[in-house]
């Protein structure tokens, strides 16, 4: 990997515990990103994913270590990168359009008045809202104040889109189609993002990279796991690709037993180059070979 | 729910009826009581000759009620002036006090709930000075200030600045921390953020400290107005007082409320043009 668009480089957290000692909820974390890239992390709650994010952002500072961004060290927020955050923070004195046309005006504070207006508009249309733009958010289901959300933060045309289980508040099938838009919006863009979920699903088919974190505190980077699924899949099929549960028993292997026992069985842990692994057709399981089953007494017995 | 608010109005009024029937009866003439020489008579009025009770009755408040409505203006010299312009100089005071406690706590409070530092440093004086009764400030600001209109309004003023204070503070630190990320991650500056993010979001819970102020500052300008004198609706109640005239005292106490109600309703208005719900 030679571009490096982002690049975390050995970030402590700690926070002053009870007593005067501190907790840690991780340090000398290393990960970088490629421009155009979509990165997922995935970690149990309390592993700082959303700490990361949160320094990522500029909303928060590392205890030690920089963040890199387009080859310059991050200081504090940012215009570059915007977030969406997963309670969507639509101020509710806003209609849909001034929501967005206040993150706009805020990037170009000398355009006009229809200026704002013409460009936030293009944006609620991209994320399909056109016709509730004069709309207040308590007049929008969850899904739609969520694409608001996707809309503000496109809407500045960031560097990179940074998300904070976005879409974990949603029923299923409107976050469905809230991922389609997503990763229609980040392929036609080429937008580099980053984003923090629970769900496996999710990951597998919107990211280009899926970083694997340990359990806290002191959690540690342990995995980065490449998709290797083509980047034309599509939400319907993705399950019926010969790839899929190799990759999906791995990441769900890691979050069942290797995330909890991981710091204490890998020893020679190399957090600045984290080991990149990319799941194919063999992946070992715990279910024994057909031929096992046939002499086994007991089936035998049931014949 | 229409007819819920129907029968709601149906019991007002019984209730009002009621309350009327009551005070008419309780109040009524009882016919001669006593005999005297009529010229006797004349001197001691209706209370000895008639029985009638020294509490006006209803119907005597409504006359008087309608004669001051048909001239509330009028101007005879400082102890007799219209109802209207009485009410005119209280709200008056209460509008000035009540302006500049707006000028001074919100601002104040904005500072109070955004820094940390001032608000700790202002906790003991905002908490020795608010339970002070307003009026208990009176003697001083007089010997101060050596004017009796220019007190009122003083304690008119350090009366409301409490709950604007506390509650503009209050409303200022209880932002949505997400709402002020958001103006974090567009680099939105101070002062702007203050505008477009801190005031609205605030904005229901400072409109709800001034819609107390307003509530304590029309309570207490009827006593200051009975302490400084001259002018005023208190001043109106006292003067009443002294010249025994009830039925004025039960007229004025009637438009205090009135004026009070009209006040608090004004404020619960604005309060619901900034509330929007989530």
């Amino acid at each position: 990997m030679t571009d490096k668009f982002i690049s975390i480089a050995g970030i402590a957290r700690r926070y002053p515990g009870a007593g005067g000692d501190t907790t840690t909820v991780f340090e000398n974390l290393w990960l970088s990103m490629a421009r155009g890239e979509f990165g997922c992390v995935i970690g149990h709650s309390g592993c700082g994913k959303t700490t990361v994010l949160n320094i990522l952002a500029g909303l928060d500072e590392p205890s030690e270590g920089t963040v890199i961004v387009d080859g310059q060290a991050i200081e504090g927020t940012s215009l570059d990168r915007a977030v969406i955050f997963q309670s969507h923070a639509l101020v509710p004195w806003r209609t849909v359009l001034g929501n967005v046309a206040y993150a706009v005006s805020s990037k170009w504070r000398k355009w006009d008045r229809a200026k704002v207006k013409a460009h936030a508009q293009k944006f609620i249309d991209l994320v399909g809202l056109a016709g509730s733009e004069h709309k207040r958010p308590s007049e929008l289901s969850g899904g739609m104040k969520q694409r608001v959300g996707i809309a503000r933060a496109l809407s500045i045309t960031p560097k990179i889109m940074l998300m904070d289980e976005p879409f974990s508040a949603l029923d299923a099938l409107t976050r469905g189609t809230l991922q389609d838009e997503v990763r229609r919006i980040c392929l036609e863009t080429g937008q580099t993002a980053f984003m923090i979920t629970h769900d496996v699903d999710e990951a597998i088919y919107l990211a280009d990279k899926i970083f694997l974190m340990t359990n806290g505190p002191g959690a540690v980077l342990a995995e980065i796991v490449e998709n290797p699924l083509p980047k034309d899949r599509g939400r319907i099929d993705l399950h019926r690709h010969p790839y899929y549960y190799a990759l999906r028993n791995h990441i769900i292997d890691f979050l069942v037993t290797r995330s909890k026992s991981f710091t204490a069985d890998v020893t020679n842990h190399d957090r600045r180059n984290v080991p990149t692994v990319r799941p194919g057709l063999i992946e070992p399981t715990i279910i024994s070979p057909p031929r096992a089953i046939e002499t086994s007494p007991v089936q035998t017995i049931a014949r | 729910m229409n007819s819920l608010r129907l029968r709601a109005a149906i019991v007002s009024v019984v209730l009002f009826a009621a309350f009327i029937g009551v005070w008419h009866l309780a109040t009524r003439s009882t016919g001669p009581a006593t005999n005297m020489s009529p010229e006797y008579a004349k001197l001691m009025g209706l209370t000895v000759t008639q029985g009638k009770s020294a509490m006006p009755g209803p119907l005597d408040v409504a006359a008087k009620l309608w004669e001051h409505l048909k001239r509330p203006f009028y101007d005879n010299g400082p102890n007799d002036k219209g109802l209207g312009i009485q009410l005119g100089y209280s709200i008056g005071r209460v509008g000035l006090g009540y302006l500049i406690a707006v000028l001074v706590a919100i601002p104040l409070g904005f500072l109070i709930g955004m820094s940390p530092l001032i608000s700790r440093a202002l906790d003991p004086f905002i908490q020795v000075l608010k339970p002070i009764s307003p009026l208990a400030w009176m003697p001083l600001a007089l010997y101060t200030i050596k004017d009796s209109s220019i007190s009122a309004i003083f304690v008119i003023f350090i009366c409301s600045v409490w709950p604007m204070l506390l509650n503009t503070a209050f409303g200022v630190a209880s932002v949505r921390k997400e709402w002020i990320n958001v103006a974090r991650t567009l680099e939105v500056g101070t002062i702007r953020r203050a505008f477009t993010v801190i005031l609205p979001a605030a904005a229901p819970t400072i409109l709800t400290g001034m819609r107390i102020s307003i509530g304590i500052a029309w309570l207490v300008i009827v006593a200051a107005e009975m302490l400084v004198g001259g002018t005023g609706i208190g001043y109106f109640v006292w003067n009443e007082w002294n010249n025994l005239s009830i039925t004025n005292v039960i007229i004025a106490i009637l438009m205090i409320g009135i004026v009070g109600m009209l006040l608090d309703q004004i404020l619960a208005r604005f309060t619901r043009m900034v509330t929007f719900p989530e």
